[in-house]
């Protein structure tokens, strides 16, 4: 394997693709959580406002 | 997808149930596909001229046509901002850019990479390499830009009429090869006369290809998920703001007398 001629170009390309798709993947999904949770948070302190009112 | 069913997708309710549904099947064809491509592409025979260097293509190939088309994907939403105002449009255009430019970024990088040991050098300044790093700094000014603008009316439009001039590169990035005399390779693989890959090495390509759509589409959908997501704190903080301020008002002068 290593004896391919410019197999560290290779390696590195798909390497940097590799932790680009990752880093993508990671990035939204995580956002996504903090999101939910900040929307989840907020919608349950609105519910309890709406249920004192009552 | 007819007119209905498009204005439908317009419900952030129904987009978000859709998604939900959507992308456990889409992630699954997505994974099956990279993992297929990427065997194929590393069990292809080596290439007369380039040895296995040549496959770096299976990456560089899907990343570059990412990279127009999710630029193309900008300028429909973009559209769709300025002409049909649909609601959505502006999430997905907004939601596109840092896909776009990171998959503009693996395609430049890659190439470099590919380039270094093929031509000697990893960088030149010819057409289709600069065209390419202009639409990469096209992404980077489009997400500058909606950062830049707090008023998310006012950036998505900003940012529409930047995405559409932008597209005057588009034709530039795929007919530089034949328009000036570049070190990059003409088209290979969309070509009048067909492909002039061998289908041993043309598959894998078409596969990876194929994959990285999908990986864009899964991503897509998730990062306008994200859209609706923030956009319904902002109007939920902004709701209960208010309230506090209608509060505060019945409070005052009246109620705070002790």
């Amino acid at each position: 394997m290593m004896d391919i001629p410019h197999i560290g170009f290779i390696v590195a390309a798909y390497g940097v693709t590799g932790v680009a798709i990752v880093a993508m993947v990671a990035v939204v999904w995580l956002d996504y959580r903090s999101l939910s949770a900040q929307l989840a948070r907020l919608e349950a302190k609105r519910t309890a406002k709406e249920g004192s009112v009552k | 997808m007819d007119a209905p069913s498009m204005w439908n997708l317009a419900n952030p309710t129904v987009f978000l149930a859709l998604a939900r549904r959507t992308l456990p099947a889409l992630w699954v064809i997505t994974i099956a596909l990279l993992v297929v491509g990427l065997w194929m592409g590393f069990n292809a025979p080596a290439d007369y001229q380039q040895g296995e260097t040549f496959k770096i293509m299976y990456i560089h190939v899907p990343a570059a046509w990412l990279s127009t088309f999710i630029y193309g994907v900008m300028a429909l939403a973009s559209l769709g901002t300025l002409v049909w105002r649909h609601p959505l449009a502006d999430a997905a255009q907004k939601a596109a850019a840092p896909l776009g430019a990171t998959f503009t970024f693996v395609c430049l990088v890659s190439g470099s990479l590919w380039g270094k040991p093929m031509w000697g050098t990893y960088w030149v300044w010819d057409a289709r390499l600069t065209s390419v790093l202009v639409l990469f700094i096209l992404y980077l000014g489009l997400i500058a830009l909606w950062r830049s603008i707090d008023d998310p009316g006012k950036a998505a439009r900003a940012a529409a009429i930047l995405t559409l001039v932008g597209t005057v590169n588009l034709p530039i990035i795929k007919f530089s090869v034949d328009w000036w005399n570049t070190l990059h390779q003409p088209a290979s693989v969309f070509r009048a006369d067909g492909p002039t890959i061998a289908p041993q090495l043309l598959w894998p390509l078409l596969i990876m290809a194929v994959a990285f759509t999908f990986l864009f589409l899964c991503l897509h959908l998730m990062a306008v998920r994200n859209e609706i997501l923030r956009r319904r704190i902002a109007r939920l903080t902004m709701i209960a703001a208010a309230e506090g301020d209608a509060l505060g008002k019945k409070l005052t002068p009246e109620m705070a007398r002790p």
